[in-house]
């Protein structure tokens, strides 16, 4: 090797170099960028290896929210970050915590139940890495994620991923899907082991109904639903019937497969007392045949390639130019989720779940979401809580 | 069993792009075609950013 041939080489691997610090750099703050939550007088945090020693200091050891009221009543779980490339849920859980207000029973919620998901976008789908949210104060950000755990958390996948307990075979990716790793084990992967955690918290906790916040495509025939364990069939379906009529949008009802194990609405039911539902609303950003996935697209919900699809009947949920935005994704989310608790509290006068202070529907529509997260500037420095 | 096997898939998983990296270097300062001393910088950086554990 001459002097050419090392300055040429030593010229490209600087330029390699570059390149590298550049990107590493970039995924770096990615994984480990700093959501802000403010928390109220009534919101306790705790964390998830409280339950579980497996996860305690993991990337998965996420916070878990608590809102008591003063009287007792019913416990429900709103699960917001199972599949994070999803933020309607994510979003929905974070207005929660900082608007809502227990009078009667208590709200836990959790904003990143796959954390490690959070950390990470899906690999040549050119996601957005931070996306913010509009607000009167300047604008609030956070991490764009993934369906799946970060492979730096969890790795390698294996051929089939065989679910435990129910012996599925599943797609192999699955095996770090948070929501088909339900109701996981102790010395499991990463990700089983974060749901063996949330197990023991519903149990410990006595959880009466767990909801299990998700967006879908709108190509994918389980959309703008309430999918429901049987024991919650009465509650979904109440739900569902009252939001159609009264609230404005419409929502329908499916009942959760018998033999589709891994998933929230099925184990969840079927390893605790409690009632676990799940509820999808749309988001066009994850299907198929989109255009660019820019932020914009994730928070307005606009795709004209979408609204083509639609115009060749292969969508399962309607799409016109005005999109699906994600204040109206949220509402219908918040607005579901206060309908659960308002029919739990007919079914169950003796036990009820009084929450205040949450933005329905048409409120979250006609404000925008940015009117209901609050500056984490304006609060004191204990007051908030980083994600 | 999972508990033991993971860990030792994983350390495994790692050796191997370790001694990946080694190869790609190997190559690219052997060579003397200045293209394939792009390519291989250019294949190189996904593999050092998993052994960093950046991505």
């Amino acid at each position: 090797m001459n002097r050419k041939d090392i300055i040429r080489k030593s010229l490209i691997g600087f330029v390699g170099l570059v390149v590298l610090v550049v990107a590493g750099i970039r995924f770096y703050q990615h994984r480990h960028f700093k959501e802000q939550v403010v928390i109220g007088d009534q919101v306790k945090v705790k964390k998830l290896g409280n339950y579980f020693d497996g996860v305690k200091g993991t990337f998965n050891d996420c916070n878990i929210y608590f809102i008591e009221g003063t009287e007792p009543g019913a416990t429900m779980m709103i699960l917001g970050g199972s599949h994070p490339e999803e933020p309607a849920g994510r979003l929905t859980a974070l207005v929660m915590v900082e608007n809502a207000r227990i009078t009667k029973g208590r709200l836990i919620v959790v904003l990143s139940a796959n954390r490690s998901a959070t950390s990470v976008t899906r690999p040549s789908a050119a996601y957005p890495q931070l996306f913010t949210i509009p607000t009167a104060w300047g604008g609030q950000q956070f991490r764009m994620g993934d369906r799946w755990s970060n492979p730096l958390d969890q790795w390698p996948d294996p051929e089939v991923y065989i679910h435990y307990p129910g012996k599925q075979n599943l797609a192999y990716m699955d095996i770090r899907n948070l929501n088909r790793a339900w109701p996981g084990r102790a010395n499991g992967t990463l990700t089983e082991k974060t749901t063996f955690a949330f197990m023991n918290l519903i149990k410990q906790e006595k959880v009466d109904v767990v909801i299990d916040l998700h967006e879908a495509e709108l190509q994918y025939p389980v959309i703008n639903t309430i999918v429901t364990h049987e024991k919650g069939q009465d509650l979904a379906t109440m739900a569902s019937m009252t939001l159609t009529d009264f609230e404005g949008f419409s929502i329908g009802t499916e009942f959760s497969p018998k033999n589709l194990h891994g998933l929230s609405h099925r184990e969840i039911g079927d390893y605790s007392d409690a009632i676990s539902l799940l509820l999808e609303a749309p988001e066009p950003f994850l299907d198929a045949t989109r255009g660019i996935t820019g932020a914009e697209q994730l928070l307005e919900g606009k795709d004209a390639f979408v609204v083509k699809a639609g115009k060749h009947g292969l969508l399962y949920a309607p799409i016109d130019d005005k999109g699906w935005p994600i204040a109206t994704r949220v509402g219908r989310h918040t607005s579901t989720v206060l309908q659960i608790m308002q029919s739990w509290n007919e079914f169950h006068p003796e036990k009820e779940l009084v929450c205040e202070g949450v933005p329905k529907y048409t409120e979250l529509i006609a404000k925008g979401l940015g009117a209901f997260l609050i500056d984490p500037g304006s609060v004191a420095k204990g007051k908030v809580v980083f994600e | 069993m999972n508990a033991i096997f993971t860990p030792i898939i994983t350390t495994l998983y790692y050796a191997l792009i370790a001694f990946i990296v080694v190869l790609i270097i190997y190559n690219m300062i052997k060579t003397r075609d200045w293209k394939k001393e792009i390519v291989y910088v250019i294949i190189l950086i996904p593999f050092l950013l998993r052994l960093f554990m950046l991505k």
